[in-house]
């Protein structure tokens, strides 16, 4: 008996049984969902770290340099105990990075704490990110000022009181009124607008648009940080492929300025786009090794339902059976075509998952941020997956249908 | 023996049965012969051995001792899957209750031992479309057991246990299920089948329609008590 034929018998069996069917195949059905879901969120994940998170923190080709990494997953005491004694990054550093490059590159700082601002018609906005930067911000972060102007560096190196505002807090503070040239008051402290930025967005639900920024010596500086002190250095190369070289350079510069010996390790920290990943990496790599093992339940529990069915079914056609071989099915006939039944079974109840799977995905997308999507890999492995616990699930009750003695299957009704 | 084998040959059939510590000879050594185009019925009472018999003759069970030739081949000695190619091949069932598979169409179950003999799917329609025309059943193809009469069901039963043209037609209590009437009506189509060179087995415990056989062969305790022949058989 060929296959197209064992399965057509299959179909046709599944069909006069549908409820029975699908309630046997439950568990590979939430196997496979709970398979197309995961994945294709942690795909999603994936892509939107990689493509949006990374390049919105840090930004493309650019370096930071910071007093302890922007992301450490580490929880070990020592390692925050010495992130604490490190001394902070200064003006001057700025400076002699700037110098110490030998690569074509804008270098800016910026520091930056949550803070309140408040209107001339005392509207008053609060959770607002403070931010004082020098005039290469706007060039590092590819920040578009869509009303007014961006701040020069004269009046960064002179500290004037102006500032640009992002769109959500011009737009909360001024609503329809121009904001330019309208004073604003930062904790306590009087800026003049001087322009708005584009919309940017949102970033795991937090906007990016809930912003202000003004020179980095301006009296922004007493808000954010103690004088003289910044939280990041920036350094945007101008080509990709001198990020290594920048890197090394500034590491340098830094190393002498701290005077640290050769064996003694790096007391700042450099981090990348790319290298921000990591952390990501890791995380992505264990939900990829917990999961599986969750789906693997899922199927093992799956498979044996399905052979209890199977067995069952087998049981009840022990007649069919004994007909069949009577007329001339063989053993491999008979054990062929439950392995097909139940291998079609369980095939198709990973169809029904991926449906549901990608439903849910869907669901994911249109709810939250975060770009899922499912690879038509992962389709075919889930399907091949359910064809194959079908296969094992139909071992052991394909094996008893073909063992069965003729004229004693005959004799059963 | 002339050049056509025998359809069947028996040598001591013997088959034994072990029931807990008790051993029950079912059959204690058959000798029979059945040249081809024979119409046999066997006959005997229950206990006889008689269904052990037409078990080891369908090749559905292997005997405990002795030997058996189907149409010149030892099947005796022959395993699982070889006795399913025989009983597949060369012997065609007709069983007292049909023996359908409920869920199939007429001509699915006609075409059922040519999937197993590995026909392809066209000549396999074909053909079992000629031999339910010839059970004069051609205008019921599509339908399925529960929608025909008993005796149109044993009619695909006859056109399925005939399909591969076996040598030998087994025929168990062919009309034990059905009105006389109807019985009547498929003894017709066993006679013309008969006509057309079919060797048939008959089993049967009634007399009216062992008369239709041309030899009569009785059963009792597990051996051939009575062997008579009536009419001409047609090759002898």
């Amino acid at each position: 008996m060929n296959i197209g034929e064992a399965i057509r018998l299959a179909l046709m069996q599944i069909r006069t049984q549908k409820l029975k069917s699908f309630f046997s195949v439950v568990g590979v059905i939430i196997g496979v969902m709970f398979l197309i879901t995961v994945v294709s969120v942690v795909e999603g994940m994936n892509r939107y770290i990689e493509e949006d998170f990374a390049n919105a923190v840090f930004g493309i080709n650019t370096l930071t340099v910071s007093r302890t990494p922007e992301i450490d997953t580490s929880s070990d005491p020592d390692q925050w105990r010495e992130y604490r004694r490190r001394p902070r990054l200064r003006f001057e550093d700025a400076d002699a990075i700037r110098r110490g490059l030998r690569v074509p590159a804008i270098v800016g700082v910026t520091s930056g704490s949550g803070g309140s601002l408040v209107s001339e018609t005392a509207v008053e906005i609060n959770n607002v990110r403070l931010v004082a930067a020098s005039s290469e911000i706007f060039r590092i972060r590819n920040y578009e000022v869509v009303k007014g102007r961006a701040f020069t560096a004269p009046e960064d190196r002179l500290g004037v009181p102006v500032i640009v505002l992002g769109w959500d807090a011009a737009d909360k503070l001024f609503a329809s009124l121009d904001p330019i040239d309208r004073i604003v008051k930062a904790n306590g402290l009087p800026f003049r607008v001087i322009g708005v930025l584009e919309k940017q967005g949102s970033l795991f639900g937090m906007s990016l648009d809930n912003y202000a920024v003004a020179p980095a010596r301006s009296s922004m500086s007493r808000i954010v940080n103690p004088h003289g002190i910044v939280d990041n250095i920036l350094v945007r190369v101008d080509d990709e492929a001198d990020m290594t070289l920048a890197a090394i350079d500034i590491e340098e510069t830094m190393r002498v300025r701290h005077r640290l010996r050769p064996a003694m390790p790096n007391d700042f920290a450099i981090d990348t786009a790319e290298g921000s990943l990591g952390f990501w990496e890791r995380i992505s790599r264990i939900l990829f090794i917990a999961f599986p093992s969750l789906v693997a339940i899922a199927l093992v529990v799956g498979g044996i339902v399905i052979m209890n069915i199977m067995l069952v079914s087998v049981t009840e056609r022990t007649h069919e059976i004994g007909v069949r071989k009577a007329i001339g099915a063989r053993r491999r006939d008979i054990h062929a075509q439950v392995l097909i039944e139940s291998a079609t079974l369980s095939g198709m109840g990973a169809m029904i998952g991926i449906g549901i799977g990608a439903g849910l995905a869907q669901l994911v997308r249109t709810l939250s941020p975060l770009p899922t999507a499912i690879a038509p890999v992962w389709m075919i492995s889930s399907v091949v997956l359910g064809v194959g616990v079908g296969v094992i699930a139909g071992l052991y009750p394909a094996a008893r249908a073909a063992r069965l003695d003729p004229v004693v299957a005959l004799r059963a009704e | 023996m002339d050049q056509t084998p025998a359809v069947i040959r028996t040598k001591g059939l013997t088959k034994d049965y072990v029931l807990g510590s008790e051993t029950v000879h079912a059959l204690r050594g058959v000798d029979l012969l059945v040249e081809p185009n024979e119409y046999v019925a066997i006959m005997g009472p229950s206990g006889s051995g008689k269904s052990t018999f037409m078990n080891l003759i369908g090749c559905l069970d292997t005997p405990s001792a002795g030997e058996y030739w189907l149409n010149g081949q030892p099947v005796s000695v022959l395993n699982d899957d070889e006795l399913a190619r025989i009983r597949n091949r060369d012997i065609g069932f007709v069983f007292q209750t049909f023996n359908l598979l409920p869920r199939a169409t007429a001509l699915h179950n006609v075409e059922l031992p040519l999937i197993y003999g590995g026909v392809g799917s066209k000549e396999r329609r074909k053909r079992a479309a000629e031999m339910l025309d010839r059970v004069g059943l051609g205008d019921r193809m599509d339908h399925r057991p529960s929608e025909l009469s008993g005796g149109q069901r044993q009619r695909v039963a006859i056109a399925r246990a005939l399909i591969n043209r076996p040598a030998l037609l087994l025929a168990d209590e062919p009309t034990g299920n059905l009105d006389s009437q109807t019985s009547y009506e498929i003894m017709n189509v066993l006679d013309r089948l008969h006509d057309d060179g079919q060797t048939i087995l008959l089993v049967t415990h009634e007399h009216d329609i062992a008369e239709r056989a041309h030899r009569s062969v009785t059963l009792r305790d597990g051996v051939i008590s009575d062997d008579v022949r009536r009419g001409q058989p047609a090759t002898v």
